[in-house]
């Protein structure tokens, strides 16, 4: 497949793994322990683990998966939230597939849907408002969700609705952004990482400025990466070239599809429609200053939280998960008490078991690091 | 029970009404004037015109083709009715067809039971009815008994088939996943995925038009063809729901053996592997419904692929694994198309689209 395929080669792979190997093998660096990247976006994590990527790398490289999984580190108060505006009669609710099985204290969307409520998949908002449109008499609520990469849509859409006169569709907000997490990450005292791959399609949105404090503060490098496994090896090779150089920048791996300015119409349009939370709830995290929105006042009537009074009620994760850890590359997801136990894609405990973008559920699903690594030593042997 | 076999001895009564109502499923005269028009009339089979409850057969001419009853039921529910390269009737017959074929049974028998929704219009009945004689035919079964009911609205969504069918096992075909080897090769038949693409895209809730039809057909000559050329074959099933992904776990698990399929040996369509790209979706884990995958020995395969590449519903047929040492037993494990390695596992749930 054109423009696809050429992401994928594996020649090009080989010679990609062969120059990140000899830069590790130059670099002056702490032996004792594995180089941690974390890869911020739940995107890079499925991509790593779709096409293997991880089990190429050398043993002295740690992938650290990253909190850039929406459906992950949603907060199961805000899924009670989602179920009580879905179980009221006039509401049609619509939300993106892999929402649907995020679970809440009482119940996931799935779980909603199958009691009865309204509940329709769909791939854009404005299908959503396209339902809004064909059911006049009816409440239709979309699930926004997402960081920098759908919140343009979102905002688009609400301000679509406002053109056209729509009083029956409105957005329940959970959208969220991403660099007051990284820098909540980068403040915590058991943190290890050693660089970041930055998440290409919030970089498409927000350009690569907002990153800047990273290297300039907290003197970690990142490369802005795309989902393709060669923009992934690339990426990580552009990393090591930093360290290696004793470099600590913001480069762009991903300039094809993120402009380093990023994009000025999805911006206007976030900026018209939505204003920072004081604080957001992350599953796994705990609550983080300024990492969510909310619907700007001036667009009220389009707000769900507003137009249903949700409970709002706040549900602490269970005591056993250990997702903050392995978020922070502590502990590898195996690590965790109750990985693959309580804890699995069926009934997932924690966050990151949730969505197949979650470290431990693509560890779950695909399984491989350590089975990859055991390989790469028998035949080295 | 109302059961009703066909085809009738009396003259053949005539559907007038539109669509379907109540009446034609309460047994009387309307509900026989509906088997007759609609299902008599298209299944209609002068062998067997026996007007009982249920249809008779002559054993002793089962036994000419072998020396075992294969008998295998499926249910139909598919949404929507009629899709790119099919329809529910034609799915009703291809699936127990398959299941069938896959065993190794010569199938010959089916029985048709239809749940029907009030309101469901009579043309849609009939062209469903006519879909799945056809494919009979091409499947060189007969349709020999069945049963009609109507149920009020809402009771279920348009139209549910079961069918249910006979047929039987050559002596010497013996079949079974307890008889895969290390080195054995892993078969199919050709470009996976688009049944599911296609029903995907046909739903029309992806915004996203797709020229993929359904592969949906009737394999038991594929099946017979390849067991000429390969008599050693270990075992063949259908990757229906759940995909290829689905069945090479339950085999690995039946089997106690590792599999490894290489990515780049994967058949697939260009359109089906856009749609997925797209979507968010494994197409490994997408529905066929006119595909099969074969476990045979390492010296059997090559005849296998040119014997199933002779026949039109295996033109694409190609190698995509092995049965594997080194690997815990009930393990797939897949050579990605980038060179590393991933486990492919069951599927959780359903197959949910991601968001970004």
């Amino acid at each position: 497949m054109k423009f696809v395929d050429e992401f994928r080669d594996r020649a090009k792979a080989e010679i990609l793994v062969k120059e990140i190997e000899r830069l590790l093998a130059r670099m002056k660096r702490d032996e004792t322990r594995p180089l941690q990247i974390m890869e911020v976006c739940g995107g890079h994590t499925h991509s790593i683990f779709r096409y293997g990527v991880e089990g190429m790398l050398p043993k002295s490289i740690e992938l650290v998966h990253g909190p850039g999984c929406p459906v992950c580190v949603l907060p199961m108060g805000r899924v009670d939230d989602c179920v009580a505006i879905a179980e009221r009669p006039e509401v049609i609710f619509t939300t993106f597939g892999d929402a649907m099985r995020v679970p809440g204290s009482r119940k996931s969307l799935l779980q909603a849907k199958a009691d009865g409520c309204d509940m329709r998949m769909v791939y854009s908002p404005m299908d959503a408002l396209g339902i809004a449109r064909q059911n006049p008499t009816r409440e239709v609520v979309f699930f926004g969700i997402g960081f920098e990469t759908t919140m343009p849509s979102t905002a688009l859409t609400v301000l679509q609705a406002e053109r056209e006169g729509i009083k029956n569709f409105s957005v329940f907000c959970n959208h969220i952004t991403i660099v007051p997490t990284i820098k909540a990450i980068l403040d915590s005292p058991d943190l290890r990482l050693d660089g970041f791959l930055g998440p290409g399609h919030v970089s498409m949105v927000i350009g690569d400025a907002p990153y800047e404090f990273i290297a300039r503060y907290y003197k970690r490098p990142m490369v802005i990466a795309g989902f393709e496994p060669l923009d992934i090896l690339q990426s990580i090779w552009m990393l090591l070239r930093q360290i290696d150089e004793g470099r600590c920048e913001i480069e762009n791996q991903y300039a094809r599809v993120a402009p380093r300015a990023g994009n000025a119409v999805a911006l206007e349009a976030v900026a018209q429609v939505y204003e920072l939370r004081e604080f957001f709830e992350w599953r796994g995290l705990g609550s983080i200053d300024h990492s969510g929105v909310k619907i700007r006042e001036a667009y009220a009537r389009f707000d769900a939280e507003r137009k249903f009074a949700v409970p709002n009620a706040r549900i602490a994760d269970p005591k056993s998960c250990q997702c903050g850890e392995v978020l922070k590359g502590v502990i590898k997801p195996w690590e965790c008490k109750v990985f693959g136990r309580a804890c699995t894609p069926e009934t997932p405990l924690g966050a990151l078991m949730v969505s197949s973008e979650g470290a431990c559920a693509a560890y779950y699903q695909y399984g491989g690091v350590k089975r990859g690594r055991d390989e790469a030593e028998a035949s080295a042997a | 029970m109302n059961m009703v076999s066909f085809p009738f001895r009396r003259p053949r009564g005539k559907v007038h009404a539109p669509t379907v109502t109540l009446a034609h499923g309460g047994g009387g005269k309307a509900m026989k004037d509906l088997v007759d028009d609609v299902f008599v009339e298209a299944f209609d089979n002068p062998l067997l015109a026996l007007l009982d409850d249920s249809a008779q057969i002559d054993l002793l001419g089962l036994a000419q083709y072998g020396d075992r009853l294969a008998f295998t039921t499926d249910s139909f529910v598919i949404d929507p009715l009629v899709f790119p390269g099919g329809d529910i009737g034609r799915l009703a017959v291809c699936g127990t067809v398959n299941d069938l074929a896959v065993g190794g049974a010569l199938p010959l028998y089916l029985s048709c039971a239809v749940i029907v929704e009030e309101g469901v219009s009579i043309d849609l009945l009939r062209q469903i009815a006519k879909s799945m004689a056809t494919t009979a035919q091409e499947a060189g079964v007969k349709i020999v008994t069945g049963d009609t009911k109507v149920v009020n609205k809402g009771a279920c969504d348009r139209i549910f088939i079961t069918t249910t069918g006979i047929g039987v096992v050559a002596a010497g075909v013996e079949l079974g996943v307890h008889r895969a080897r290390l080195g054995d090769a892993v078969l199919v038949n050709g470009l996976l995925g688009d049944h599911g693409a296609a029903i995907l895209g046909a739903r029309g809730d992806m915004a996203l038009q797709s020229p993929i039809e359904s592969d949906c057909a009737p394999l038991q000559d594929l099946v017979a063809s390849l067991l000429d050329a390969a008599p050693n074959t270990r075992f063949i099933r259908d990757p229906t729901r759940g995909g290829i992904a689905t069945v090479l776990n339950e085999i690995a698990e039946a089997a106690q053996v590792a599999i490894e399929i290489d990515e780049m040996a994967t058949p697939l369509r260009d359109e089906v592997r856009g749609f997925c790209e797209i979507l968010g979706l494994d197409p490994l884990y997408l529905a066929n419904e006119g595909k099969i995958v074969a476990i045979t020995p390492p010296d059997e395969a090559e005849q296998a692929i040119d014997a199933m590449r002779a026949h039109p519903l295996g033109r694409q047929a190609a190698i995509i694994g092995n049965v594997v040492a080194g690997e815990p037993a009930g393990r797939v494990t897949m050579r990605t198309i980038f060179g590393g390695r991933r486990i492919v596992d069951m599927l959780v749930g359903e197959q949910l689209p991601r968001i970004c």
